[in-house]
């Protein structure tokens, strides 16, 4: 006998099961409290993607051979502020946001918002002490920062405390649902506050490795050891590295599996298959990371290949994905009257921006998956590795997929938080679809790029005329101008997003942003699925089992423990 | 737990594609010996200089249209800038840091490893036709690195 699905038994105009709930006026206050707080996260994150867009598109400028960034802001300053603002910073306060949101959407109650706030401030106190340091010029190391280059202490600390702070937001997730749990122990977890906590047990798992690389590079830029083992650091944080990729991915996916259907009436495919997907990303997620280190001296070929391995099992999440979201689709058309593969594309709200751009994103993504085997494919990856290819690949998947639904989900979020009309709708829009655009162009000349060998990382790649450089020019300028593209989108967003708030004025007939009911029709959920403990316990052991081979190796093999250096 | 017989249909797709995958890069690896750079050898980089052979850097002859090249990668040049080998050689390199982190690649070739400093990277590449190939560093290493390279010319 399978337990109730709160999703199920409410009335479909209340997909949240919030009909389970007395009206109480202490929980409308807390609802009040609650969207201040999602809000300030998603504007902390749109203000940081304005900012990391304005860097993106100077970069395009300078390999494109058109400026030259002057001393007292060169260009690997800024790239190292590039990679941080977007990959680590944006996302992060993004995701910690909407999953804020959906845990307190799905189990109303009546609660303190402190802790997250803690956790709020925390991330935006490391955050602020990251960037002022790069931005001065001393922590030109890059979002990798790998040792030997040594940062200011200042970076170090100041991105461990971003961690820490999402350890808060992650544990009130938690609180949230062991409250749920505790009184309603024969009901499935909310599917919404389920995919939240389910990507923050992965986030907890996957920082742990940073931390970790944190405590040996923190004493090491004090001046307290004098050396590092680089091999390890690099291991942690790849530990590290690719799990993040997959948060980012499981943000994406809440909304995905979660909002788009809502667009058009929609509602979940299945219960049970969104939470077999986020439980296989959670234990896929960490055993992977020496993928990104296949052509590391150190590391044994037989490591690399069982991480080949595990990478690929991200197959079945994604292949899953695919068939819930298009089946979606045809679903909801055919309750409409709508059959045929183009008349399902037409009566699709293409002019819905909180549509438009996911569904644009998924697209993008269809190719950052190809894109994904070859890197993956083991000695295929020698072939791109730091070549331009990957640039391409991280903008085509984070830049396109990730970074279009949140965008699309903000403008969904954004006036249902501050209770105000959307913004300039047109504009909002256009910058969808001018990311799009500006994301092709700017991935397809980066790939291009790459498979002729040019190299990432790189402020120009002309080497002084050199033969094979001239090659890379044609692609570096079409780079340059998809980015011009996506800046001015992101521009967009931002007038867009602020706007919301600054012109409009406060209206309460705007609707709480609402999470797509459950389809009835798909049938019970495994009570096993919902036993987020046990899932965790086996990502941990897995993530133990594919490390502690190259872990110990490294460690015996007793490699030279490296001097900071600053060669910038 | 329901799952629709399509889905059932489309996974086992994904799960046969997935150990498609695998069968190929299994037997490249076993069978051709395509096998990503993975060289497990130690150096003191405070030694290189007096460690032999990167005590003197360059290219060495082992057999017929065989070579090993030596180099030693650091901030922000390689030594050494230039070799030149006859066309059809088979040249095993053998890079190592004084410093930190570098790439060692030649574009459009497959040779590309990352040089990490304590430790000896190993790839090897048969140069069939004449040319000057460009030799760069493909990771961040400080502020010019984008000047960091060196040629390898093909007669």
């Amino acid at each position: 006998m399978n337990p109730a699905n709160p999703a199920n038994a409410a009335s479909s105009n209340d997909p949240m099961g919030s009909g389970h709930w007395p009206e109480n006026p202490a929980f409308t206050l807390s609802r009040e409290r609650g969207d201040l707080l999602v809000l300030t996260h998603i504007y902390t994150a749109t203000l940081v993607l304005g900012i990391g867009a304005l860097f993106g598109v100077l970069q395009g400028f300078s390999r494109a051979n058109w400026i030259v960034m002057p001393d007292w802001f060169d260009y690997y300053r800024m790239l190292t502020a590039h990679g941080v603002l977007m990959a680590l910073v944006f996302t992060t306060f993004f995701i910690t946001g909407l999953l804020t949101y959906a845990t307190y959407r799905s189990i109303p109650r009546v609660r303190s918002t402190r802790l997250n706030w803690t956790g709020y401030c925390i991330m935006l106190f490391g955050t602020a002490m990251t960037a002022l340091t790069i931005l001065s010029g001393n922590a030109t190391v890059l979002y990798t920062f790998y040792a030997p280059l040594k940062a200011s202490p200042f970076f170090y600390f100041g991105a461990t405390l971003l961690v820490a702070g999402t350890w808060f937001v992650a544990a009130d997730i938690i609180a949230n649902v062991v409250w749920f749990k505790k009184h309603n122990s024969k009901v499935l977890i909310p599917l919404p506050a389920f995919v939240s906590v389910c990507t923050m047990i992965m986030w907890i798992i996957a920082t742990l490795g940073v931390t970790a690389e944190m405590l040996i590079l923190i004493p090491w830029s004090l001046g307290w050891t004098s050396g590092v083992d680089v091999s390890l650091t690099r291991m942690l944080f790849w530990y590290f590295g690719h799990p993040l990729v997959y948060f980012w991915i499981m943000g994406a996916y809440v909304i995905w599996y979660l909002v788009v259907p809502t667009a058009f009436g929609g509602s979940v495919f299945s219960d049970a298959l969104t939470r077999l997907a986020f439980i296989s990303l959670l234990l896929l997620s960490t055993p992977v990371g020496l993928h990104h280190e296949y052509l590391d001296p150190g590391i044994a070929s037989g490591w690399k290949f069982l991480h080949t391995v595990l990478t690929f099992g991200v197959v079945i999440p994604s292949f899953m994905t695919a068939f819930a979201i298009f089946a979606t689709f045809e679903i909801a058309a055919r309750k409409n009257g709508v059959t045929g593969f183009w008349n399902i594309v037409r009566w699709l709200p293409w002019r819905d921006p909180a549509f438009a751009g996911p569904a644009l994103g998924m697209i993008l993504f269809i190719f950052g998956g190809f894109g994904g085997i070859v890197n993956n494919s083991y000695s295929m990856d020698v072939l791109v590795h730091n070549t331009m290819w990957i640039v391409g690949h991280f903008h085509i998947t984070v830049g396109g997929p990730v970074a279009l639904t949140f965008v699309g989900a903000a403008y969904r979020l954004v006036p249902s938080l501050a209770r105000r009309q959307l913004f300039a709708p047109k504009l909002a829009l256009w910058s969808v679809y001018m990311w799009f655009v500006g994301m092709a162009v700017m991935s397809f000349s980066m790939h291009w790029a790459g498979l002729l060998g040019a190299p990432r990382r790189t402020s120009d790649v002309s080497y002084f005329g050199a033969a094979g450089a001239a090659t890379w020019h044609g692609q570096m300028i079409g780079a340059a101008l998809g980015g011009t593209l996506i800046a001015i989108a992101v521009l967009f967003f931002v007038i867009v997003a602020t706007g919301t708030y600054f012109t409009n004025k406060r209206t309460e007939d705007n609707p709480a942003l609402a999470f797509a009911p459950v389809d009835a029709a798909a049938g019970g959920t495994p009570p096993v699925l919902d036993k987020l403990g046990r899932w965790a316990a086996l990502a941990v052991v897995l993530a133990i089992l594919a490390y502690v081979g190259p872990v110990s190796e490294q460690l015996s093999a007793h490699a030279y423990l490296a001097p900071g250096m600053r060669t910038w | 737990m329901h799952i629709h017989r399509y889905e059932k249909i489309w996974l086992t797709f994904g799960m046969c594609i997935l150990a498609m995958f695998i069968a190929v890069l299994s037997i490249a690896a076993i069978g051709e010996g395509f096998v990503p750079p993975s060289n497990v050898q130690t150096i003191d980089p405070t030694k290189v200089a007096s460690t032999p052979p990167f005590d003197h850097p360059g290219l060495r002859k082992v057999g017929d249209h065989a070579y090993e090249a030596y180099y030693v990668a650091h901030i922000f040049s390689f030594d050494p800038a230039t070799i030149t080998i006859p066309a059809g050689s088979r040249v095993t390199f053998y890079v190592t840091s004084t410093d930190v982190e570098h790439g060692f690649s030649i574009p459009a070739t497959g040779v590309n490893t990352m040089v990490t400093p304590g430790w000896v990277s190993s790839v090897a590449h048969t140069f069939r036709d004449p040319g000057t190939f460009l030799l760069v560093c493909n990771e961040f290493c400080g502020i010019a690195h984008q000047t960091m390279a060196a040629k390898v010319v093909v007669r």
